[in-house]
């Protein structure tokens, strides 16, 4: 088998592994419910999680975009609470911010030739700051039109329900797929993370790349941050923090090389639901310390990180011998 | 069209130049539609400054560049490949990660319904390469292939990228015979199709089978450009490491003073894929040249000597005391020191003081345990300053900013404050002006003087000549000739080079 495939086939595996083991122990995990709640609930982290996976992908980070997410949902509930805006224009509105900030980290990144753990460092910060100016407390959204979207969902056989905001996250999924591997700009990211002067020397426009990658993970953290307010119909500035790392870890887990060039987007997904599955298993068992998921990811993801390391010894030394 | 248009591209006086030295001066070079033209000369002499000036990834400060007879003046690799010019590297020249097919079109992959059609990229990627004898699954990971079909692969992309001129920048550096020999099947094939070929390296085997011309560079400056066919061997080799200043430095010949007895004893030492084991001898205050090529394995004889690579075979004595050379840090204790030959990377510190470069090595053979005193650095700092003439306006100048040559001085003083008995200058005068080289090469006189060995390797004869009481030849990785006492002279070591590199080696 393509090496290239060994961590995305690990990653199934393990999934279907634990799945496997959670049904032996608690029979009713094996309904469409499960799977249904399974996407809604992860739903916003699965879209931001889309982001970071190009980003990591060209061989950068984002640590922006759980306090991007905040700042959206703040920023909707802010906007909804006091003017008569219709929710569409401030979805619109959000998108367009989180996005334009997500170039200009980009452009920085670029222009100024810094490390882009800083500058997005620099971004969280930001963000998560206008989003306390925006407001210091939890605001509820009780605009007609979010009640309705909730209730938009299709039914699975078996009584699961794939909502709005979880089937969103599979469009989302579709078309970073689609992106990643049949456009252009897909075959840039991949060669920016191969290597910046490298692709430089094959003709990559480096910088309208870098800025596209962080504006689309500004726009996929502008989008998780609408999906997490319609999930939780607030908008609260100490929200979501730490998401960013959750998403790194879904990424890592599902496969994509931390140093860049080599992953799937569809592994990302993989790994979101094997997070998902952790959560729910414990949900299940009811006895549980929540801080186990915590524990489980932490060992997933180290043993992640040595079979990347493994491969790319094993790789050297194939081509050593080749 | 011009009668110049014989020439598909032509360059004239080209300058280049960085801050603190001139990387080109005045450079001409021109290439003929169907020609291999071996463009050659020594590490700095300014081959890759010219390549890049030619495909645009630096901007020349002076000349003309002539493509098929209209002037260009391209600003990017982009540019330089959309004029025609198109550039293969020794190395990193295409993404790993990538598949073969991918790195074939990446910019311009095929597309259908506004989508990348990668049906169609990996069929005309299999169609490109069967131009090239090349039968492979397109689809799988570049990194999955040998570099001799990355480097085809390589060439394809250029070639179909550009069409008009192809820079083959030592192509051939990693390649077995096998290999190399399929490599210029390909040149060969493609300069029948017009292309004009540049071919850079440091084989110069290489160089006699497959290139119609030669030119060579030297300082920055172009020595010439011959054919190949009426340039002997011997006749190149002196072009590229020169020989014009024989007379004036051979006054200096008597100068040298009796070498010691042998005080530094080398039996076998050497290290397997590096350097063949080898015996060398030096007395005290004797001055021992090291001459060759690049890439003959100067600089790996530096490296074992000093610990940087360990030995795998022989013996190291002094005085008939066995040396532990197995570390820098052990060579340290040892007193050696070792002034490396590209001092950018290896040598200084650039943003630490000229007096803190300075205290650098007497600190590490301290240990971190017991500090320099500041008064103690600044007293060291002082002396050497005013000893070698460092020319810089006070000791706590970061160093980076001072010349080239001062920069030299300051390392060398590092070496001497650990006040070694053993010391080896690889290229202490590369790319430093003449005043300077001058002031080095006294230095390194009196120096040996004072009773200290040194082992110097550089690829200026004349200099060696002045000051070595003995010159060891290389090639091919392995020392191949000693000459001594009247036998050393830039006549005789070109010789020696010449003689040795008549074996054939890929």
């Amino acid at each position: 088998m393509n090496p290239r495939y060994l961590p995305l086939t690990a990653t199934i595996a393990i999934f279907l592994i634990a799945y496997a083991v959670c049904i032996a122990q608690y029979p009713n995990m094996l309904s469409t419910r499960v799977i249904g709640n399974l996407l809604t609930d992860n739903a916003f982290l699965g879209i931001a999680a889309v982001g970071m996976t190009f980003v990591i992908l060209s061989g950068g980070i984002d640590l922006s975009i759980g306090a991007v997410i905040a700042f959206t949902g703040v920023l909707l509930a802010v906007l909804l609470q006091s003017t008569a805006i219709h929710p569409l224009a401030a979805f619109v509105l959000a998108l367009a911010v989180t996005t334009a900030f997500g170039a200009l980290m980009g452009a920085i990144i670029h222009h100024l030739e810094m490390p882009p753990f800083i500058v997005t460092l620099a971004g969280m910060f930001l963000a998560r700051g206008m989003a306390f100016v925006l407001s210091i407390d939890s605001i509820p959204i009780k605009h007609p039109f979010y009640a309705t979207l909730k209730s938009v969902y299709y039914k699975l056989p078996g009584g699961g329900r794939i909502t709005l905001i979880g089937g969103l996250m599979l469009l989302v999924f579709a078309a970073g797929i689609l992106i990643a591997h049949r456009t252009r700009f897909g075959a840039n990211i991949y060669a920016l993370g191969g290597g910046t002067a490298t692709a430089r020397l094959m003709g990559v426009p480096i910088g309208r790349t870098t800025v596209m990658i962080y504006a689309l993970s500004g726009f996929l953290a502008g989008l998780s941050g609408i999906v997490f307010s319609l999930y939780t119909s607030a908008g609260y500035s100490l929200a979501t923090v730490g998401v960013e790392l959750d998403a790194i870890a879904a990424v890592v887990i599902g496969g994509t090389l931390l140093t860049g060039g080599s992953g799937f987007v569809a592994g990302t997904l993989v790994g979101i639901l094997i997070q998902g599955l952790i959560q729910t298993y414990i949900t299940f068992d009811g006895s549980l310390s929540s801080w186990w998921t915590k524990i489980l990811i932490g060992l997933l993801l180290f043993a992640f990180i040595l079979l990347q390391k493994g491969l790319i010894l094993a790789t050297d030394r194939r081509r050593r011998h080749a | 069209m011009q009668p110049a248009s014989s020439y598909i591209l032509s360059a004239t006086g080209i300058d280049k130049i960085f801050p603190g030295a001139k990387a080109l001066n005045r450079v001409d070079f021109s290439l003929r539609r169907g020609e291999v033209h071996a463009l050659l000369g020594e590490n700095g002499a300014g081959k890759s400054t010219l390549v890049k000036c030619l495909t645009g990834a630096y901007r020349r400060d002076g000349g003309r560049i002539l493509v098929d007879g209209a002037d260009v003046d391209p600003q990017s690799t982009l540019e330089a490949q959309n004029l025609g010019i198109g550039t293969v590297y020794q190395e990193v020249n295409l993404l790993s990660n990538l598949t073969v097919a991918e790195n074939l079109f990446l910019g311009r992959q095929p597309k259908r319904f506004g989508l990348v059609d990668a049906r169609e990229m990996n069929r005309r990627a299999r169609a490109l390469l069967a131009e090239y004898d090349l039968d492979i699954d397109v689809t799988a990971e570049l990194a999955a292939y040998s570099v001799a079909v990355q480097q085809v692969v390589a060439i394809a992309r250029a070639v179909d990228l550009s069409g008009k001129v192809l820079i083959l920048d030592e192509p051939t550096a990693s390649l077995d015979t096998h290999e190399v020999a399929m490599l210029f099947r390909i040149v060969r094939r493609l300069k029948e199709r017009g292309l004009g070929i540049v071919f850079i390296t440091h084989f110069l085997e290489q160089v006699y089978a497959i290139s119609d011309r030669i030119t060579v560079l030297r300082n920055g400056q172009l020595v010439g450009t011959r054919e190949t066919a009426d340039l002997p061997r011997r006749d190149l080799i002196a072009m590229m490491l020169g020989r014009e200043l024989v007379q004036e430095v051979a006054g200096e010949h008597g100068a040298k003073g009796e070498a010691g007895p042998v005080r530094f004893r080398f039996r076998g030492f050497g290290r397997k894929g590096h350097i063949q084991p080898f015996d060398l001898d030096v007395g005290a205050g004797e001055v021992v040249g090291i001459a060759g090529l690049l890439g003959s394995g100067r600089t790996e004889t530096a490296e074992i000597l000093f610990g940087a690579e360990r030995a795998d075979s022989g013996t190291a004595e002094r005085d008939g005391r066995t040396l532990d050379l197995s570390s820098p840090r052990a060579a340290i204790r040892e007193k050696f020191g070792f002034c490396p030959e590209d001092r950018k990377v290896d040598g200084i510190v650039g943003d630490l003081s000229v007096r803190e470069n300075i205290a650098l090595a007497l600190q590490a053979r301290r240990g971190w345990a017991r500090p320099i005193s500041r008064g103690e650095q600044d007293r060291l700092a002082d002396h050497y300053i005013k000893a070698l003439d460092i020319r810089t306006s006070d000791r706590e100048k970061p160093i980076k900013l001072l010349s080239g040559g001062n920069q030299q001085k300051a390392i060398l003083a590092r070496w001497l404050a650990t006040n070694p008995d053993f010391l080896i200058l690889d290229e202490p005068t590369r790319g430093i002006d003449v005043g300077a080289h001058a002031e080095i090469i006294r230095l390194i006189e009196s120096l040996c003087e004072k009773g200290m060995s040194l082992i110097v390797i550089s690829s200026e004869l004349e200099e060696l000549v002045a000051y070595s009481s003995r010159v060891i030849v290389l090639r091919d990785r392995a020392h191949v000739a000693e000459l001594t006492g009247s036998a050393v002279t830039t006549d005789g070591i070109v010789e020696a080079i010449a003689a040795s590199a008549g074996r054939a080696d890929p």
